[in-house]
């Protein structure tokens, strides 16, 4: 080698000095302590606490493992080793240091300085994850970011044998506990995929409109994590709408223009998609009403986490860039007690915003109901004729003091609905997200639900689609489409399940439903089966199988429902679906491509053998110019999906 | 007897949960993890406080062992792992960038500071960029390959190879650069 090299060699084995004799025998003595708990605890049954379904499914599994030997278990935990390696770059790739960089130096926590007994060893071991006993020599602020060594401990590790959906996290706590675990407690919504239907059995299908992009964040937290998402926090049109496409804006007056496109089926041969792109109009953002925000801060301890209040002020301070002058901003937070530490302030006063967001600090246990009640008794305040009124709740999900249950969550927040003031949820961090209760949330208030992860994503939530997140331009938008039994003989949603309608709710005014923005795109897409097709997977009935009499061409007829903003009555649109119907843009391939991939990622059952590697080429080709580069790192999780898939 | 167990048989023990298995194969490699945890950072300070916490970790992980790589490949991309974690830690704790320095943005403020103290490696290693440094720290391990470094980073190598060039290179320029007057 050069001697530039040899060198440094040298330099470099005089500089490295030897490692210290008493910290040598306490690492040593901590690495046994571990590894005699967790032999201790292997075999014991796990604590039943609550805890989702795919992760008591794969206590099962741990059980199973545990009872073959110790080199079964050791074939059975191969997969895992491989996986590590390979998801260290795309991490890299999505979560840029520089992001990390802009965050606000946090308190330093001291780690307190006893080490941890046995009986919390066993506790820590019952993890099973490589969530690690840290005893504290030197108190040096490690603790502050658990969560993401135990993510990224995760990614060496793969799926443990233990829950791969379940990172723990070891949050320092300022009482007398050494080190508390807490259990993953994250909870998502969804529902069963949406089955196949026959059309001359159920020719209708009602649904609501989805704005949310939650559900993508989730999944790219996951993947780069090196997991595959649990396939409960799939949502399908979560995915599809996560990306802007540039669908014909609407002209006149109306809020939203419909446009629908007829493909082939990527996946399959024998069908075709309905598409149905909405693009919300655009009013100049010079015309828009003054907004006043109330954001509501979840202050509790678990935010502490640097991808948590950090990540929070940071972004929301990046938001502030965009307010004019005459919009009012107040803070409430919800920790402990609700208190506002910011009272409604013009957006001109930037330093005093600026102020309470930086004293903002986590710490006490959550009570999100009184801060929600606080919120909107601000925005009450606020509010004024012609303006729009928003609370913007910032929460990891921790909702466990209080109303805890969504349902009576959802109550409260629609009864405050109807005061004018919107609700919008932003999730932060992983670990016990409480995607359930923030779609609650965020449903009944006639708000978005995004999640965020990364401060990019910050900005395209906040920053970028301001305008649509922030100003609605129809509300209660309903789609219901009518297919007709003499040209289509099956159909299915793909995704929607969590917003499914019956026929009914469709011209109740009374039934709320999802929301458009200004500038939104939504996406809706039908996977049809025209009769005759070898796709048919439905037999005819046998008795009472009612004739076909109608003799039209058409695929199905679409109706859609919306109220103006501050209207109780709603207004339709209709418009028959045709064969062939529309140009097949890139947007469209795109849209197919994630739908695809969301059906992947769930579990993929119409999909016969179309693959991930049949998504990232779809996607690929669809990539369009991408300004953002949204598409390009959806291929990048696409092919890190396709890689865990196989181990 | 056991001294003269291959780590690979006594990793594997060890997963399996033989206790004095796991002790000495511990003790067998704790001085040369150290090593490199210093390479890597560059501070004795932050090296005892990550060999620490991959210590700390190394019972849970070693149950995803599986043997069919050679022990040290593996601990040592536990060590890199791990070490790239830290940094990313310590990029979200404070912008106080120590050692070799902690990220990219902080390295040229760092590069300030090393030549500042006249200290040939502190700035050739804070001069480097992480990746390049993080090959460099591994294959200046005595009984460390290019086969072996490519295994634990997961790279060809040959990228392992094109990186020490890289490495010579700006070593080169930077000794050029310090021969001006």
């Amino acid at each position: 080698m050069s001697d530039e090299i040899e060198r440094l060699r040298a330099e470099m084995a005089r500089a490295t000095p030897a490692p210290d004799p008493a910290r040598r025998a306490e690492n040593l003595r901590v690495a046994q302590e571990n590894f005699d708990a967790l032999q201790g605890t292997r075999r014991e049954a796990r604590p039943t606490e609550r805890r989702p379904l795919m992760a008591r499914l794969l206590d099962g599994v741990t059980t199973m493992i545990d009872r073959i030997s110790p080199r079964g278990a050791m074939a059975a935990t191969t997969a895992m080793v491989a996986v590590g390696a390979l998801v260290v770059l795309p991490t890299d790739l999505l979560l840029p240091e520089e992001e990390v960089i802009l965050f606000e130096p946090e308190p330093i926590v001291q780690e307190p300085a006893i080490a941890p007994r046995p009986a919390e060893l066993q506790t820590l071991a019952e993890t099973d994850s490589a969530t690690a006993v840290r005893p504290s020599i030197t108190a040096t602020p490690q603790s502050l970011s658990r969560t993401q060594s135990a993510l990224s401990d995760a990614a060496t590790e793969g799926f443990a044998a233990g829950a791969p959906l379940a990172q723990r996290r070891t949050v320092p706590v300022p009482d007398d506990q050494v080190i508390q675990i807490v259990p993953d407690t994250e909870a998502f919504a969804n529902a069963e995929t949406n089955p196949l239907k026959s059309v001359i059995e159920e020719p209708v299908s009602t649904f609501s409109i989805d704005v949310d992009t939650a559900s993508y964040s989730v999944v790219r937290s996951s993947l780069t994590r090196g997991q595959m998402p649990p396939a409960e926090a799939v949502r399908i049109e979560e995915m599809v709408n996560y990306f802007p496409y540039a669908y014909p804006a609407p002209e006149g007056d109306a809020p939203f223009q419909p446009t629908v496109t007829v493909l082939p089926t990527p996946w399959n041969a024998d069908t075709n998609l309905v598409h149905i792109g909405i693009q919300g109009a655009l009013p100049a953002t010079d015309e828009r009403p003054p907004l006043n925000l109330v954001f509501l801060i979840d202050t509790s301890g678990s935010m502490q986490d640097a991808t948590k209040l950090p990540l929070l002020k940071q972004s929301f301070r990046m938001m502030l860039g965009e307010l004019r002058p005459e919009d009012q901003v107040a803070i409430v937070t919800y920790a402990g007690s609700a208190g506002r530490v910011l009272d409604p302030t013009p957006a001109s006063d930037r330093a005093t915003i600026e102020a309470a967001l930086g004293r903002l600090e986590a710490g006490g246990s959550t009570a999100g109901q009184a801060g929600l009640q606080q919120a909107y008794a601000t925005a009450d305040e606020m509010a004024e004729e012609g303006e729009v009124t928003r609370v913007i709740l910032a929460t990891d999900g921790d909702f466990n003091v209080g109303l805890s249950d969504p349902e009576a969550l959802k109550d409260f927040i629609a009864n405050q609905r109807d005061s004018g003031t919107y609700l919008s949820v932003l999730g932060f961090g992983r670990g016990n997200l409480d995607d359930a209760t923030m779609q609650a949330l965020a449903q009944n208030g006639n708000g978005q639900a995004a999640y965020i992860d990364t401060l990019s994503e910050a900005r395209k939530v906040l920053v970028d689609q301001l305008t649509g997140a922030l100003f609605p331009i129809a509300n209660d938008v309903k789609i219901q489409i009518e297919f007709n039994p003499a040209t289509i003989a099956e159909y299915r949603l793909i995704g929607y399940e969590t917003r499914a309608l019956r026929r009914e709710d469709f011209n109740n005014d009374a039934v709320d439903a999802g929301e458009i923005g200004a500038g939104h795109q939504v996406t809706a897409i039908y996977e049809v089966t025209p009769v005759g097709s070898p796709a048919v997977r439905i037999d005819d009935l046998r008795y009472g199988t009612s004739e076909v009499t109608a003799t039209s061409d058409e695929i199905g007829f679409l109706r859609m429902r919306y109220k103006t903003p501050g209207a109780a009555e709603s207004q339709l649109i209709e418009t028959p679906v045709m064969p062939g119907q529309g140009t097949v843009s890139d947007d469209i391939r795109f849209s197919a491509a994630i739908a695809g991939f969301g059906q992947l990622l769930r579990d993929g059952t119409y999909l016969g053998d179309w693959g991930y590697a049949d998504a990232i080429a779809l996607a690929n080709g669809a990539r369009g110019e991408d300004p953002f580069g949204y598409r390009t790192e959806a291929v990048t999780l696409m092919r890190l999906a396709e890689s865990l898939d196989r181990n | 007897m056991r001294m003269t167990s291959s780590d690979e048989d006594l990793a594997l023990a060890a997963a399996g949960g033989d206790r004095a298995a796991f002790a000495a194969l511990l003790d067998r490699h704790y001085d040369r993890l150290f090593g490199l945890c210093f390479r890597l950072l560059g501070t004795r300070d932050q090296a005892e406080d990550l060999t620490q916490d991959i210590c700390a970790a190394l019972p849970a992980k070693l149950r995803g062992f599986r043997g069919d790589a050679r022990f040290t490949t593996w601990l040592y991309r536990v060590a890199v792992n791990a070490a790239h974690d830290w940094r990313r830690r310590a990029g979200t704790r404070a912008k106080a960038a120590e050692g070799w320095g902690d990220w990219e943005i902080a390295r040229q403020a760092e590069a300030e500071d090393a030549r500042a103290a006249q200290d040939w490696l502190t700035l050739a290693m804070t001069a480097l960029p992480v990746d390049l440094r993080e090959t460099l720290a591994l294959i200046l391990d005595d009984e460390m390959t290019q086969a072996q470094a490519a295994a634990v980073l997961d790279i060809s190598e040959g990228t392992v190879a094109w990186r020490m060039s890289e490495v010579r290179k700006r070593l080169k320029a930077m000794h050029a650069e310090e021969a001006r007057p």
